[in-house]
């Protein structure tokens, strides 16, 4: 439908028409966009997820509870899910076992746990490769998987979410949560990445 | 419908343009844009399946060269014309330019009257279904076998939910398949897990 000779106007004037046409209802709804970023960076950040994995490493208990209902596990954190989202499953990476996500079709994620997702994860050459040749991507990525090791991709392609518990790096054992949680990269939570004392 | 949008499996890609902690927004603009496709579904203009949709009707051309916001500011655009909430003439003169929409739609469908429950263990089968409306099929598992891992949360019908019809919910299940039986000899290996929605399965006899 792109009806009109003229060719488009920026993306910035094009975003800036489309919240002028919504701020009207938005202010008759007591909504704002401003408000609404707030939200977004409050809310979306991967630092709650690096929260709860922190907790798993240091609670088997509730590393079980997490791995059995994830929705209730974060709960404990009082951290949500949005509406549409029903579940978020939780991967956990071993040894035998590499979890990766992705979402081939557009690209849904697990926002209140890893936050509006990365570029390159959005970008067609990823949501492409990631089901098909994994061990190549994750290599390029700087996260090569053993041959031995099993890799699992994740595909979001309805409203359940994902998020991969990463290995902890052994010599942070013993550490305190607070400080296991600021090593815990928005990366290793999609699985691209494993973790290192340093972080990521 | 068979878009673009369905990339799973596709060759001639380079590398994923990956940094290590890359910022999720590459301007204050897109992040704008996050907020705003967020806040017009509080308002009740659309749902998340009619925002797919729209974005998967997005001229091919335009869509594969379009950043990721270029096609949420397009997707929300086309559905504020479409709900009849503005004009394009307004958007455009809003915006002092040209403001390409997503073509047209056609008609979706209800939730298949034959579906059943699975087991975990059960093998199944994807439909092959082959719809003009929106579906969340990937191309890459139609006609393929796999195993019921979990039975997932209900969820509204998206064939339905993006075409304004009575979406029934029904569950999605945690479907694992092999590489090796969605491109045989042509992937590495992995095992691929897809939530599938009820009413694309069939089970194997």
């Amino acid at each position: 439908m792109a009806s009109q000779q003229a060719p488009n106007a920026s993306a910035e004037q094009r975003l800036a028409a489309v919240e002028r046409v919504l701020e009207v209802r938005a202010h008759d709804k007591g909504l704002s966009v401003d408000h609404t970023m707030e939200w977004v960076e409050e809310k979306l950040i991967a630092e709650n997820g690096a929260k709860v994995v922190a907790r798993a490493w240091t609670d088997p208990a509730f590393r079980q509870r997490l791995l059995a209902d994830g929705k209730a596990a974060i709960a404990e954190f009082g951290i949500g899910l949005p509406a549409i989202q029903r579940q978020v499953y939780v991967l956990e990476n071993t040894p035998s076992v590499h979890n990766v996500i992705v979402c081939t079709l557009c690209s849904c994620t697990a926002t209140t746990l890893i936050g509006p997702p990365p570029n390159w994860y959005e970008d067609l050459e990823y949501r492409a490769r990631v089901v098909r040749e994994a061990r190549t991507v994750l290599q390029e990525m700087g996260c090569p998987v053993a041959p031995e090791t099993e890799v699992r991709v994740w595909d979001t392609t309805a409203d359940t979410r994902f998020m991969v518990l990463p290995m902890q790096p052994p010599e942070t054992i013993g550490w305190p949560e607070e400080k296991l949680a600021a090593i815990v990269t928005r990366d290793s939570l999609i699985g691209v990445a494993r973790l290192t004392a340093k972080g990521g | 419908m068979d878009g673009m949008h369905d990339l799973g499996g596709r060759q001639g890609f380079g590398k994923v343009g990956f940094a290590p902690k890359a910022s999720p927004f590459q301007a204050p603009w897109e992040q704008r844009a996050y907020a705003l496709r967020a806040m017009a579904i509080q308002l009740g203009i659309y749902n998340i399946d009619e925002y797919r949709h729209a974005v998967e009707r997005m001229d091919p051309r335009h869509a594969m060269s379009a950043s990721y916001y270029e096609k949420v500011i397009t997707a929300i655009a086309t559905l504020l014309v479409e709900k009849g909430v503005t004009t394009q003439a307004e958007l455009e003169e809003l915006a002092g330019g040209g403001f390409a929409l997503s073509h047209r739609g056609t008609g979706g469908r209800t939730n298949a009257a034959d579906r059943k429950s699975f087991q975990r263990g059960e093998r199944v089968r994807v439909r092959d279904d082959f719809v003009p409306g929106h579906i969340r099929v990937p191309g890459y598992i139609r006609g393929k076998t796999g195993i019921v891992m979990y039975e997932g949360p209900l969820t509204p019908f998206p064939d339905a939910h993006a075409h304004g019809l009575e979406a029934a919910d029904e569950p999605t299940y945690d479907v694992q398949f092999r590489s090796e039986d969605l491109w045989p000899g042509g992937a590495e290996q992995a095992v691929i897990h897809v939530a599938v929605f009820q009413s694309y399965l069939e089970a194997v006899a």
